[in-house]
Formats: structure tokens, C-alpha cells, sequence
């Protein structure tokens, strides 16, 4: 069978997270598909929607339970266009799971620090939840989010849910504040004042290059190690199984060798214009 | 052995055994892969010039078969087609049905494979066939496909496959090979297959001075080739050029029409789209040859990672000569000189490699 082969799945709900970004709850049609579909996090499955096309889509919920597989979208793009339509009872296409996802296994045991940027970060949402679900594998969690402006703030609440957890912190700040914005101003790097990491902690990141690389630079001078810092890429992707070539970051496929990458694996590439 | 005229009888023997017989023919004034019956589908007589931006075909020596190294068409599309539906998806009621668009069935015979090109057809099956995934289209057709390979026994001004390690001489992959003389091929067989095909036709040996000279043909072709590219220190070496000046150099000639992507043997981009029957009742998906050239090839929602012909010069020859080898384990160049000729603004990649090289050890001297 054609590794394009997609599987029909019904959406089983859906969620307004904010303004244009749903979080939907997908259950494949075929029970035996269904069954043998496992996945881990910071994976991802190819989403095709009739008459429009596949698009990449990180996967939030549990691999504990690969029955029901969710996926938070932004509407963004011509392929992501249509989700706004997308309603319960819909069928979609699905193929994947693909990549490799986060180092959940490196992590156990070490403090976990959380870098995003920008919106939503759907690749990070599943991790926090998967370390929530098994708090005692591992030690504090620090999650730094930048954004541009306060109204780049999804869900304001859900910070505010994690904040409340055991050995959790939430630091949030934003590059232009307004009146409302009780947090800090600046970028996400300024937040390490407050913060100072076990050199013994992993960092796993996801956003905007430009920040992940200012973010790899205050890291290290932190006294992380270049081998303890994860970052999830992002490109073009066609096919998802390394053959279409539109994801290459220098000589890796992000489809196959990421999205989740050790920094050391695209260190010479990181930060280049133009790659 | 084999006489000239008995080509006509490998020819028939392939058509008897189901074969569809493809061969370098003319059109348009090129040689491209097309069906051949008889010999006179052949170039016969003809040789063609070849420089960068520059393609001739011209008179050549009576008689001669295979005078013409190649034409801007590899054995690729033969195999990984340019245009072809993967999928077919009819909307029913609730959601929809997805079929797998099977390819039929082919056997093609190629008569008249160059070295470079069997070498381009082991770097497709490596991406398509032995990658993390088998493509199933890929191999509908590859599978049953039978090479006849001629050695090269001259080569044309944009060929380099010496420096690339992969000809004059047809090494793995093919089924049979001729070396041309002037009145007999040498036929060797290379695989059963090739065997089968070779006995059935009774053939008689060739006689010791006729394989020297064969040889010797070989080995002038070899030293004849002017074109070379230096290997040394790849990938390592564009790594760490990526900020050479010369890809600004490069940028102001390149056009981005993506020519030389098309006439590679072992560019493997593509995308894959939706087509929709007007009706909106079946939808396919169509994949299809894309270049790392387009503007669109780096294009995510809200960013283009390679905006500047600059950055998708950069990235196709470092992917051609630098990051395939970590990916597949080989280099994506074959020293076929497609994409000199074909390239209507004549860059050559020798030429811009060996500039960054020059480069390199100029500034080692200071």
C-alpha cells in the first residue's frame, strides 16, 4: 500500500480554544486502524480535508490513550483554512503518526524547562499534560512562554491551571505590554532573571528560531549543555516520510529526522539565513 | 559479440518477451527516450555537442549508433513520473472512500543506459525503495524494468562521471552492456536476466583483440574528459561555506527557472496536490515533480525559509554535493552534466564549486 494512504476519522469533538484555534478530538473510522495506532509526543499526523489537502498537525493528547487523538489547529494557511468548517461528525483523512517526538525517557528524573514563543505551540501542550499525568517521573517544571503582545496570550487560563500544579512555575512576558499585562516585558530570554536552572535540567522548545536561538545562547551561558536542550522545527512538509524534500534543514528532514531535534544535530545549521 | 545489424535481433527479442523497447531517439532536436523497433529509431550518425547552455546535434561517423551521450531526459521519469495520481477519494454521503491508484503493470527495456544514469536509477531506488518507506508507485514500475547499458566511448564537453566515480563504464544496476566499436558491440551480461536475454540470441564470442580494443576505448574516453570536480573534503566543506561570497555571485547569473532540478537524474522534490473533478465528487492526489528553486518550496504559513535565489542556489547544490551524503550515504551528483547544458544561463557546478574551493585555499594562504 502507498505510504499516502489515508485513513478516514471521525471528529468526535471540537473545541474553540480562542479566536481560530480548535481543538479537535479524532477517532478513527476503521477499528483495526483504531487499535494498532500508537503514538508518542511532540509526533504528528498528516490531516487531509476533501478537496483541499493534508496539512502537518502536532498530536496534544496522551499516548496512554491512542484511541482518541487530538489536535489543536490555528487557522493559518490555505490548508488550515477549512477547519474553521470542520465540525463533530466530520470525516477527515489521517496518516501518521510520523517523526520523532520528545525525549520523554532522557527526562525522567531532571527538572523540565518549557521555552515557547508566539501562538499556541500546540507541540509543548502535549508534553506539559504527559508530565502532569506523571508528575513524580519528574522533577520541577518551569514554563517560560513569550509573546508580542498580551492579546497573543491564548489561553490565558490554562497558564493559569498549570501554575497551580505541584513543582510548576509559569512565567510569562511580552515583548510590547498594554495596561492589563501583569507580567513581565521583554523577551523570553529576560525571564531567566528570575529563574535559575539545574544544570542537570533538559529544555525543550518550541516557537519563532529567532528565539530559540537567543534562548540556546542564555541557556548555555546558564550552564546548560548543548546535549540537554530539544527544539521542534517547523517546515514545508508534502509528504511527511522524507521522500517530497521540502522540509530539509541542512542534511535532516524535519518530517523524519524532527520535528523534535537535539540542538547538537542541527547546531551548524541553526540561525543560518537562508536555510 | 555482436554485429551491428543483430541489435535489430535484441531489439525483437525484448518486444517478444513483453517488453515496451525505449530507446535514445530524436525530437525536437534532442535525443529522448522514446519506443524504438528498429534501428534506424536510433540516433544512427548523429553526435551532439554539448556546453554549458548550449545543446547541438550534428553530424557524427556512419553508422554509429550510440554517438550521442544523452539528451536532457534521464531514465527518472520512467520511474518516479512527473505527474501521477497516488490516490483516489470519492465523497460519499458521510466523509468519503480513499482508493490507492495502482499503476499497471509496465515492463520497459531501456536500450542504451550511460553509466551516469544507472548510477542516478541506484541513488532513486536507495530515496524511493530503501528509505523509511517503500514507494509502492515507484515500484510498480522499477520492478520489472530490464537495462541495457552501452559503455561510453566518448563523452561530451559537460560530462564529469570520473570524477564521481560512476562511469564511463556501466558498473551495477543494468541487465546487459555493448560497448560500440566500430563494426560489432561487446554484449556482456550482468544479471540472469541479462543472460537469458544474451544466450537466446546465440551470440558468438568475441574474439581477445576485440575486447582490448573495447577496453582500450574505455580508458581513452576516461582520459579524454575534461571536466572534473573535486570531491575532497565533501560534505564538510559546503557546511562551512555556507556564507561564500560566491553564492551571491551565482544568484545574479542563476534565473531560479529550476531547469537543472527537472534534467537531474536524482532530484526527487515534489509536492502533492488535490484535484478535484468538476462535479466535486472524486478527488485525487496528485503528486508531482516540484524544484527547490520555486518560491513556494520553503513557504510556510507566514514565512519563506529560502526567499533569495541566493539561499535556493545554496541549498541545491549543498543538498546535491554535501547533504545527500549524510542522508543517503552517497553523493546526489552523477557527473551526467545535465544541468550545465540544460541550464539556459550555462552555470556550471563545477565551475561554482571549484570557485568556493579556490576560495577556501586562498584564504588558508593568509
Amino acid at each position: 500500500m502507498t505510504p499516502y494512504f489515508l485513513h478516514g476519522a471521525r471528529i468526535v469533538t471540537r473545541r474553540t480554544e480562542a479566536e481560530g484555534i480548535y481543538t479537535f478530538v479524532l477517532q478513527f473510522t476503521d477499528p483495526a486502524v483504531r487499535q494498532a495506532y500508537r503514538f508518542a509526543p511532540g509526533q504528528f499526523n498528516m490531516i487531509y480535508s476533501y478537496g483541499v489537502g493534508e496539512v502537518p498537525i502536532s498530536i496534544v493528547s496522551d499516548p496512554a490513550e491512542p484511541a482518541l487523538v487530538e489536535h489543536t489547529i490555528r487557522t493559518a494557511g490555505r490548508g488550515t483554512s477549512a477547519v474553521t468548517r470542520w465540525k463533530p461528525g466530520d470525516i477527515l483523512g489521517v496518516r501518521g503518526p510520523y517523526g520523532r517526538g520528545w525525549p520523554m525517557e532522557a527526562a525522567r528524573g531532571r527538572d523540565v524547562i518549557i521555552i515557547t514563543g508566539g501562538l499556541g505551540c500546540a507541540p509543548v501542550v502535549g508534553v506539559i499534560n504527559y508530565i502532569f499525568r506523571r508528575r513524580d517521573e519528574y522533577g520541577a517544571l518551569h514554563i517560560l512562554h513569550g509573546v508580542k503582545t498580551p492579546s497573543d496570550l491564548l489561553y490565558r487560563e490554562r497558564f493559569d491551571l498549570w501554575r497551580r500544579q505541584p513543582r510548576t512555575s509559569v512565567y510569562l512576558t511580552a515583548d510590547h505590554p498594554d495596561k492589563s499585562w501583569q507580567y513581565r516585558t521583554g523577551v523570553v530570554t529576560n525571564l531567566f532573571d528570575e529563574l535559575t536552572p539545574n544544570p542537570a535540567a533538559i529544555v525543550m522548545m518550541c516557537g519563532p528560531e529567532i528565539m530559540m536561538h537567543y534562548a540556546i545562547r542564555t541557556l548555555r551561558a546558564k550552564g546548560i549543555s548543548e546535549d540537554s536542550i530539544y527544539l521542534s522545527m517547523e517546515r514545508h512538509m508534502k509528504c511527511a516520510i522524507g521522500l517530497c524534500g521540502h522540509c530539509q534543514f541542512g542534511p535532516r528532514f524535519v518530517c523524519k529526522d524532527g520535528p523534535v531535534f537535539n540542538y547538537t544535530a542541527v547546531k551548524p545549521w541553526f540561525g543560518v539565513s537562508g536555510v | 559479440m555482436l554485429a551491428k545489424p543483430r541489435l535489430q535481433d535484441l531489439l525483437d527479442a525484448l518486444g517478444q518477451r513483453g517488453f515496451r523497447v525505449l530507446g535514445p531517439t530524436v525530437a525536437d532536436g534532442a535525443v529522448l527516450w522514446d519506443e524504438v523497433r528498429r534501428l534506424s529509431d536510433f540516433p544512427v550518425g548523429r553526435r551532439e555537442q554539448q556546453q554549458p547552455g548550449r545543446y547541438r546535434l550534428e553530424p557524427g561517423i556512419d553508422g554509429e549508433i550510440f554517438g550521442v551521450v544523452n539528451g536532457p531526459g534521464s531514465l527518472k521519469p520512467a520511474f518516479f513520473a512527473p505527474d501521477e495520481p497516488l490516490l483516489e477519494i470519492e465523497r460519499e454521503r458521510k466523509g468519503f472512500r480513499v482508493r490507492e491508484v495502482v499503476p499497471a503493470p509496465t515492463r520497459l527495456a531501456f536500450v542504451g543506459v550511460r553509466a551516469c544514469d544507472l548510477a542516478a536509477l541506484a541513488i532513486q531506488d536507495r530515496i524511493f525503495l530503501h528509505d523509511c518507506f517503500r514507494d509502492t508507485h515507484y515500484a510498480a514500475r522499477r520492478e520489472h524494468a530490464l537495462l541495457i547499458a552501452v559503455n561510453c566511448t566518448r563523452s561530451a564537453a559537460t560530462c564529469f562521471c570520473t570524477s564521481m566515480g560512476t562511469g564511463p563504464e556501466a558498473k551495477h544496476g543494468h541487465d546487459v552492456a555493448l560497448t560500440e566499436l566500430d563494426d560489432v558491440f561487446v554484449a556482456t551480461a550482468a544479471s540472469a536476466a541479462g543472460e537469458t536475454l544474451l544466450a537466446a540470441l546465440h551470440l558468438p564470442p568475441a574474439s581477445d583483440e576485440i575486447i582490448r580494443a573495447a577496453h582500450e576505448r574505455l580508458d581513452a574516453c576516461a582520459r579524454a574528459m575534461r571536466r572534473h570536480l573535486d570531491t575532497a573534503e565533501l560534505p564538510r566543506l559546503l557546511y562551512e561555506e555556507l556564507e561564500n561570497p560566491r553564492w551571491d555571485d551565482v544568484a545574479r547569473r542563476c534565473l531560479a527557472c529550476g531547469n537543472c532540478t527537472m534534467v537531474c537524474p536524482t532530484c526527487f522534490c515534489h509536492t502533492v496536490v488535490d484535484v478535484t473533478e468538476i462535479q466535486g465528487k472524486v478527488s485525487q492526489r496528485v503528486r508531482r515533480w516540484d524544484s527547490c528553486f520555486s518560491l513556494e518550496h520553503a513557504h510556510t504559513h507566514g514565512k519563506n525559509f529560502r526567499p533569495h535565489v541566493r539561499d535556493r542556489y545554496r541549498q541545491w547544490l549543498t543538498h546535491k554535493l554535501a547533504s545527500w551524503i549524510d542522508q543517503f550515504g552517497t553523493s546526489g551528483c552523477v557527473g551526467c552534466g545535465r544541468c550545465l547544458t540544460w541550464c539556459p544561463v550555462g552555470i556550471d557546478l563545477t565551475e561554482e564549486l571549484g570557485a568556493i574551493q579556490a576560495d577556501r585555499r586562498q584564504r588558508g594562504r593568509q
